[in-house]
């Protein structure tokens, strides 16, 4: 008795996963020279981008893709991919509103994110990147005053190459391992952030990125750069139509801070997971890394993981700068048959570096979920400091958690402070929410979201009460 | 209001509650008296509806209705309300927007609208002024780290919030201090109407003392073996179950 069936509760639908049915421009499928030569081509980029992707491409024949995570998956057929798709009449750069196919601004209403400047969430400035192109770009002018570069980076190649020499590929060498290489290549489109010295950027930042072409991968390539005394928040949202098939992301995001600077990056990322069998999703293979390259400088992750069939994803800091600080505060979310491999690296190189981990991975389902972390205090980095807390929540019994934290100290004066937890959502927890009237739903939901309060109150403050609806909606379902 | 009848319930592989019958009618008072492990809590547990505690045999009737053909959520909305002896901690959840999230469940089951957040910070101040709850508490998360007095006083707000049919009050005198008893008393005494029930689970004449039960049942190895009026409290305080 008193056991509540599962089909009280029916699973909300993947609400994001339509299809916007609009014409649009590709290539050929395949990963090839002339692939790589036909998209700096569409993207008129200047000759040394173009040499800069070659070299990307050759050094990926001989490059093998990586297999230590704990994730599965068929074997990804590269050459079967189209590896560029633009909405018609949107290859070049973005338009003004009125030029954008209206197609494009209903998607993107549908989405939550309305482009109209007067109908913006205010204080937030939005680049939408469909596909491979990025279609708009809104606030540019106001950002402009100040001096802040906010554009596509494809338009950031073009203007600012000066910028985009000096620093794309300078935190993510281009060979670094097969998924960052293989973007280094055929990377189409993403954000890039300039904030110059001594300004302290007034709006949120943020991308959105979208997938509707099929059969296709997107490869976005964002870099962020905070010169000296200045500051930024940035946010990444992310979704994609549900279909059978397996779609890769792979992602290269590069931030810098220079001295005094810092850089708030946030994601959520609610790409489709797949059905509750396990059919079809998003491959999410994102490489992110920031260097506090400065002295004092402050770079913190904050990521809120419901979405994709696969995540595997490690946003990382290089803290070299003396006195510089790294955060990570992840909440990784996996229900049904996903499968998350995230966590981070912090890299101490400076003295007095310190760096703070706050994990939390919530698995439902038949899913599994790894932290996958490591702390390296390098020679150099005296007095360097790292806080880990990782802490596990099972949902039901037969998802599984692993927590995989790596440490590696080369030197006396640091210090790592560990914590791991692992625990079920209490029974007695859910039962004295029932006797006050919640449902099964609502007080697994209110129970999730307060073991992740830590995490989703990093956010901006924008965004924080959409974070803890999607909490709830991801593990819906669940329940039983 | 409530009908039990040859109630069995066993926990695990113990068999807890023994044939228990008991009826409760609208707008009496009820106390529980009885040692250690007689299996007060579990007739409370087993009347919310904890699926730990697995009804063998019996019945038992709410207002009507089957109990145990309702789920726990149903049986809260409906007007039973359970204070635990020991209350539970969630932690991340500030208590504040607990309390209101639940009021607000039971609103709308009523087919009222979600009380807004001004209104609900008046009633929740006024309430809390009541049972000398100082307000820093509701910023806290639920019961987390709370005192054993606090979180009992935590259970008394919130059956005042949510203003139930019928009450049991599992030990709620327990852990209170000699004024925090005097306040709870008070309120529950305030509840006390013609069209609720309350069943008091206590170890002391302390409480029945303010609150004046109609009844007292002694509890023993899963049955009530004797019943009586509340002179029957004083009797136990004086000379014990043996
Ligand atoms: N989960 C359990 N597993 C095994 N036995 C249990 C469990 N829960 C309760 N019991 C047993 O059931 C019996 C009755 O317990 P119950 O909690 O109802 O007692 P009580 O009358 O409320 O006691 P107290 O006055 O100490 O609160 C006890 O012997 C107890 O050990
Ligand atoms: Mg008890």
């Amino acid at each position: 008795m008193n056991k509540v069936s599962k089909d009280n509760f029916k699973q909300e639908k993947y609400k994001y996963g339509f299809v916007t049915d609009i014409e649009s421009e590709t290539i050929p499928r395949g990963l090839n020279e002339d692939i790589v030569r036909i998209i700096s081509k569409k993207k008129n980029e200047p000759e040394w981008m173009l040499e800069w992707r070659l070299k990307a491409f050759h050094r990926l024949k001989s490059m093998k893709m990586p297999t230590w995570a704990k994730v599965e998956f068929d074997e990804i057929d590269f050459q079967s991919l189209y590896y560029y798709s633009s909405p018609k009449g949107h290859e070049d750069k973005p338009k003004s509103l009125d030029e954008i196919d209206p197609k494009l601004i209903e998607t993107y209403n549908k989405l939550g994110i309305p482009l109209n400047e007067q109908k913006m969430l205010a204080g937030v400035a939005v680049d939408a990147v469909f596909d491979s192109v990025s279609v708009a770009t809104t606030f540019k002018g106001k950002l402009n005053e100040l001096g802040v570069i906010f554009c596509p980076i494809s338009e950031a190649i073009q203007k600012h190459p000066e910028l985009v020499k000096k620093y794309l590929g300078s935190v993510i060498p281009v060979t670094d391992h097969f998924y960052a290489t293989l973007n280094s290549a055929v990377f189409t489109d993403g954000s890039f952030v300039y904030i110059p010295k001594g300004v302290r950027c007034p709006m949120e930042l943020s991308t959105y990125f979208r997938i509707n072409a099929s059969e296709t991968g997107q490869f976005e390539r964002t870099l962020i750069i905070a010169d000296e005394d200045s500051y930024v928040s940035y946010l990444e949202g992310c979704t994609a139509p549900m279909r059978d098939e397996n779609q890769l992301h792979a992602a290269n995001v590069e931030l810098v801070a220079l001295d005094n600077a810092e850089i708030k990056y946030s994601t959520v990322q609610n790409w489709y997971p797949g059905d509750e069998n396990g059919v079809g999703g998003i491959y999410n293979f994102v490489t992110k890394r920031g260097l506090c390259k400065g002295k004092n400088s402050k770079i913190s992750w904050t990521q809120i993981e419901t979405g994709s069939a696969i995540t595997w994803k490690y946003p990382s800091c290089i803290l070299r700068g003396d006195n510089s600080i790294g955060e990570f505060y992840s909440v990784a979310i996996t229900n049904n048959y996903q499968q998350a491999d995230t966590g981070t690296k912090m890299i101490h190189l400076g003295k007095n570096t310190k760096s703070k981990i706050i994990s939390k991975g919530i698995s439902a389902g038949k899913s599994t979920n790894t932290y996958r972390g490591l702390v390296s205090f390098h020679p150099k980095a005296e007095n360097a400091t790292n806080f880990t807390q990782c802490d596990s929540l099972l949902v039901g019994d037969k998802s599984k958690a692993n927590t995989v934290p790596l440490t590696e100290n080369s030197n006396n004066s640091s210090s790592i402070n560990h914590e791991a937890t692992t625990s079920k959502i209490s029974e007695e927890q859910l039962f004295y929410c029932l006797q006050r009237g919640l449902n099964e739903e609502e007080a697994q939901s209110l129970i999730v979201n307060g073991f992740c309060k830590e995490v989703l109150q990093k956010l901006p403050m924008e965004f924080a009460v959409e974070a803890q609806k999607l909490v709830s909606i991801s593990l819906e379902g669940s329940v039983g | 209001m409530l009908e039990i009848k040859k109630l069995n319930v066993s926990v695990e592989e113990n068999k807890i509650l023994n044939d228990l019958t008991l009826s409760i009618k609208t707008g009496e008072v009820h106390a529980i008296m009885g040692p250690n492990g007689s299996g007060k809590s579990t007739i409370a547990h087993t009347l919310a509806g904890n699926p730990n505690y697995r009804v063998e045999s019996g019945s038992i009737s709410f207002n009507g209705s089957d109990l145990l053909d309702m789920e726990p959520t149903e049986r809260s909305l409906d007007g039973l309300f359970l204070a635990f002896q020991y209350p539970i901690e969630i932690p991340g959840v500030t208590n504040a927007s607990y309390l209101r999230q639940i009021l607000n469940s039971h609103r709308k089951h009523q087919g009222k609208d979600p009380i807004d957040a001004a209104e609900f910070l008046k009633l929740l101040k006024e309430k809390s002024a009541y049972l000398k709850i100082p307000m820093e508490m509701h910023s806290r998360f639920v019961n987390t780290g709370f005192s054993g007095g606090e979180k009992k006083k935590n259970e008394v707000l919130q059956m005042d919030l949510l203003d139930p049919k019928l009450i049991i009050m599992d030990e709620t005198d327990s852990g209170l201090d000699v004024d925090a008893l005097k306040v709870t008393a008070d309120a529950v005494n305030q509840m006390k109407s013609k069209n609720r029930s309350l069943i008091i689970v206590t170890h002391y004449l302390r409480l029945l003392e303010y609150i004046k039960p109609d009844f007292v049942h002694i509890f023993q190895n899963g049955k009530i073996i004797e019943s009586g009026d509340s002179s029957l409290a004083s009797r136990i305080d004086k000379e014990g179950y043996e």
